[in-house]
C-alpha cells in the first residue's frame, strides 16, 4: 500500500520482530542436531522423537493440561455468576467497592496469591486432613484467580448487551431464570468462550502458582522446565514449545478465520435488507 | 365544546363506564429525584392512549410501571380491575413493545413472536398457526426465518409489534413505537397502528415525545412536565383548548400575548396587551377585571390582510419581514411596530407567483382573527 509512509512500516517490522524473534529461534533449535540448546550443530528432529520417549514431560503436559481444563471449566461457572451479580445487581451502598473487588487479583502480585494460597491450604491441612497437596490444590488456585478475569470478560460483556432484551423476555412471561437460560447465556456465549480461552491459557502458562500450591508428587509443565533450566537445558524442550507454539497458533487462526467469516456474512446480510427497504419504499 | 361525537367512541363522558386502567396518586422516586409525581389517570377499554412529554417527563417511567419494571413507591395501578401491586412484569396481562424493539438476536422472526407463547405453555400446533396469522398480518410471513439482523427497521419494528401482540394481551404499552424510523416510513406506519389497534380491540398506551404522532394516533392525550400530568384530552381539546401556557407552548406553534383583562362579561372578555392590542374572546371565563393574562393565537388563525381594515379589536399591523416557502403552505414572520416577531401560515392556494394579492417582502399587512380563536391563559 503506498499510502503507507516508510516510517510507519519501519516502526511496524521493529515491532514485530521484536515480539517474534525469540520465538522464531527457539523453533529454529529445536531442529538443532546438536545436544547444547544454544549451539548449532545441523539439522535434525530426533528431538521430537526424544520428547516422546520422555516420560516426565508427557506426564507433567497432561497434568497441566488436566489442570488448565478444570480450572477452565469451573472458572467460567464461577465467573459467570460473578459477573452477572455485578452487573445486574441493584444499585445498592459499597457497590463500587464490590466491582473494584472482584479485580483485584488481576493486580496483585502473583507471588502474593500463591503464598496466602498455600498458607490456607496447609492451615486447612493442619485443621481437617484435606487438601492434600497437588491436583486440586493447583487447580483450586488457578480458578481463584482466573474466575476474576473471567468476572471482568463477562461485565464487559453485558455492559454492552441491551438491558431491555432480558426485560422483553420478561414482559413475554419467561420468570427470570428461565430468562437468564434463554436469552442473558446465548448472549454472553462469546464471552464465556473468551473466557474459558483465557482461564484455560493462564492456568496452562502459570508457574509461580503452581510453585507454590503443587505437593511433592505434582509437576506441571511450566514447573518441569523452569527446574530443567537449573539442572541444565535439552533441546527437547524447545521442540516440545514448538509443538506448543503449533498448536496456539493453529487455534488462533481457526478462530480469527471463522470470526472473520461471520463479520463478512453479516455485512452482507444488512446490506440485502437495507437494500430491500429502499426497493420496498420505492414500491410504497 | 363542540364536540358531537358518539359516546361509545368517548367513554371517559361517561361516568358509569369502569376505567380500564387505574392509576391512582402514584408516585415514584429514584433516590431523592421524583420522576413521577401523585399522577392521576384513568384510561379505558380500547382507547389508544398517549403520554407525551418531553425527555425527563416521567412518561418512561410511568410505562415501566404499568409493564412491571419499576414498582410504585406509592399509589395504586390498577388493571382491568386487579391491583399490580407487587405481580412481576411475567404475570401481568401487559405486553410492551419496546423502544429499541428488543428482538432477540440469536432467534429468527418466527422464534422471537414464538417466545412468548411459548412461555405459557401453548400447544405447539396452536403457537405455529398463531405465529403464522399475526406475521401474515403484518405482512412478514416470508421473513419468517430471517434474523433480526436481516432485516431493514421498519421489518423489525413490525416484528416487535407481532411478538408483543401474539399473546393478545389485554393491554399494549409501546414505547416510541415509531421513533427509530424515518419520516416517510413512520406516517405510514401511523395509520397500519391505528387499523391494528381497530381491528383488534386492545388498549394501547403509547409513550412518546413527538406530538405530531401523539396527535394523529390518540383518542386521548396525556400532556406531561417533571413528573406531572399538565392537561388530559383529546388531540382537539389538547390543540385549540389548551389549559396552560406550557400545553399552548408544547403541543404546536402559538403567538403568546401578556395582557391585562379589561371587561369581563357573561358572553365576552377583553383582553388589553402589553404593547396596547385590544383582544376580544367571544365567551366568557373565570377572570377578574385587572388580572394578569395570557391571549394565545394559532398561527393559521391570523388572516394576513393587505388592505387596509376598519378599526376594532383582534388586529396586529406589521411588516412582513420573512416568508417560509412550505410548498403545501407558506411560513410568514410579521414585525410588529413594537418590534415581535409575530408567525402564521397560509396555505397556497393559488400560485403565489399568479396571485394578484400574493404578499411579499416588506409588505404591510394586518394580521386578523376570529374572536373565538382567541385562547385566554391565565397560568
Amino acid at each position: 500500500m503506498s499510502k503507507n509512509s516508510k516510517f510507519v512500516t519501519t516502526l511496524m517490522c521493529i515491532g514485530f520482530t521484536f515480539l517474534y524473534i525469540p520465538m522464531v529461534l527457539l523453533v529454529i533449535y529445536s531442529f538443532n542436531d546438536s545436544r547444547f540448546v544454544t549451539v548449532w550443530g545441523g539439522f535434525s528432529t530426533k528431538w521430537y522423537g526424544e520428547l516422546l520417549n520422555n516420560q516426565l514431560v508427557i506426564d507433567s503436559a497432561i497434568l497441566s493440561l488436566q489442570i488448565a481444563f478444570v480450572t477452565a471449566c469451573a472458572a467460567v461457572v464461577l465467573g459467570t455468576m460473578a459477573g452477572i451479580a455485578l452487573v445486574r445487581f441493584g444499585k445498592f451502598k459499597g457497590r463500587t467497592l464490590f466491582s473494584g473487588m472482584i479485580s483485584a487479583p488481576l493486580v496483585m502480585p502473583e507471588v502474593i496469591t500463591g503464598l496466602s494460597l498455600l498458607m490456607l491450604f496447609i492451615a486447612l491441612e493442619n485443621a481437617l486432613g484435606i487438601p492434600e497437596r497437588g491436583f486440586w490444590t493447583i487447580t483450586i488456585a488457578h480458578i481463584t484467580f482466573s474466575m476474576a478475569f473471567v468476572a471482568v470478560i463477562i461485565q464487559a460483556r453485558l455492559a454492552g448487551m441491551d438491558e431491555s432484551l432480558e426485560e422483553a423476555a420478561m414482559d413475554l412471561g419467561g420468570k427470570p431464570l428461565r430468562v437468564l437460560f434463554d436469552i442473558t447465556l446465548p448472549l454472553i456465549a462469546p464471552g464465556m468462550i473468551s473466557g474459558w480461552l483465557l482461564a484455560f491459557t493462564m492456568s496452562l502458562d502459570d508457574l509461580v502458582i503452581a510453585s507454590f500450591t503443587a505437593g511433592p508428587g505434582a509437576n506441571t509443565l511450566p514447573m518441569y522446565i523452569f527446574s530443567k533450566v537449573k539442572t541444565g537445558l535439552r533441546p527437547d524442550i524447545n521442540a516440545l514449545a514448538t509443538l506448543i507454539i503449533l498448536t496456539v497458533a493453529i487455534g488462533v487462526f481457526i478462530a480469527g478465520w471463522l470470526m472473520l467469516r461471520q463479520d463478512k456474512q453479516r455485512k452482507v446480510d444488512e446490506q440485502m435488507a437495507a437494500m430491500e427497504t429502499t426497493k420496498d419504499e420505492q414500491a410504497a | 365544546m363542540p364536540l358531537d361525537t358518539k359516546i361509545e367512541d368517548r367513554p371517559w363522558l361517561d361516568s358509569s363506564i369502569e376505567p380500564f386502567i387505574k392509576i391512582q396518586n402514584v408516585t415514584k422516586k429514584f433516590g431523592a429525584f421524583t420522576a413521577v409525581d401523585r399522577i392521576d389517570l384513568n384510561v379505558y377499554q380500547g382507547e389508544l392512549f398517549s403520554l407525551l412529554g418531553g425527555s425527563g417527563c416521567g412518561k418512561t417511567t410511568l410505562l415501566r410501571m404499568l409493564a412491571g419494571f419499576e414498582e410504585v413507591t406509592s399509589g395504586h395501578i390498577f388493571i382491568d380491575g386487579q391491583d399490580m401491586a407487587g405481580i412481576p412484569p411475567y404475570e401481568r396481562p401487559v405486553n410492551m413493545m419496546f423502544q429499541s424493539y428488543a428482538l432477540f438476536p440469536h432467534m429468527t422472526v418466527e422464534k422471537n413472536v414464538a417466545y412468548g407463547l411459548k412461555r405459557d405453555g401453548v400447544p405447539k400446533l396452536e403457537i405455529a398457526s398463531r405465529v403464522t396469522e399475526i406475521l401474515d398480518m403484518v405482512e412478514l410471513g416470508q421473513f419468517a426465518s430471517r434474523k433480526p439482523h436481516q432485516l431493514s427497521g421498519g421489518q423489525r419494528q413490525r416484528v416487535a409489534l407481532a411478538r408483543a401482540l401474539v399473546k393478545k394481551p389485554k393491554l399494549l404499552l409501546l414505547d416510541e413505537p415509531l421513533g427509530a424510523l424515518d419520516k416517510r416510513l413512520r406516517e405510514q406506519t401511523q395509520f397500519e397502528l391505528m387499523d391494528l389497534q381497530e381491528q383488534l380491540g386492545i388498549t394501547f398506551m403509547v409513550v412518546t415525545h413527538d406530538q405530531e404522532e401523539a396527535m394523529t394516533l390518540s383518542t386521548r392525550i396525556a400532556v406531561m412536565d417533571q413528573g406531572d400530568i399538565i392537561q388530559i384530552g383529546t388531540p382537539t381539546e389538547i390543540y385549540e383548548y389548551p389549559e396552560s401556557r406550557f400545553t399552548a407552548g408544547f403541543i404546536g406553534n402559538v403567538n403568546m400575548f401578556e395582557g391585562r383583562v379589561t371587561n369581563n362579561s357573561a358572553d365576552h372578555v377583553t383582553v388589553q396587551g402589553t404593547d396596547g392590542t385590544e383582544f376580544y374572546i367571544d365567551h366568557g371565563q373565570n377572570v377578574k377585571e385587572g388580572q394578569k393574562v395570557w391571549v394565545a393565537v394559532r398561527p393559521e388563525k391570523l388572516v394576513i390582510n393587505k388592505d387596509a381594515v376598519a378599526a376594532g379589536p383582534n388586529q396586529l399591523l406589521g411588516t412582513v419581514d420573512d416568508i417560509g416557502y412550505m410548498g403545501n403552505h407558506s411560513i410568514y414572520r410579521v414585525k410588529l411596530a413594537s418590534g415581535r416577531i409575530v408567525q402564521t401560515t397560509a396555505q397556497n392556494i393559488v400560485r403565489p407567483k399568479d396571485a394578484e394579492w400574493a404578499v411579499d417582502w416588506d409588505d404591510k399587512v394586518t394580521l386578523t382573527w376570529e374572536p373565538s380563536a382567541t385562547v385566554l391563559l391565565t397560568k
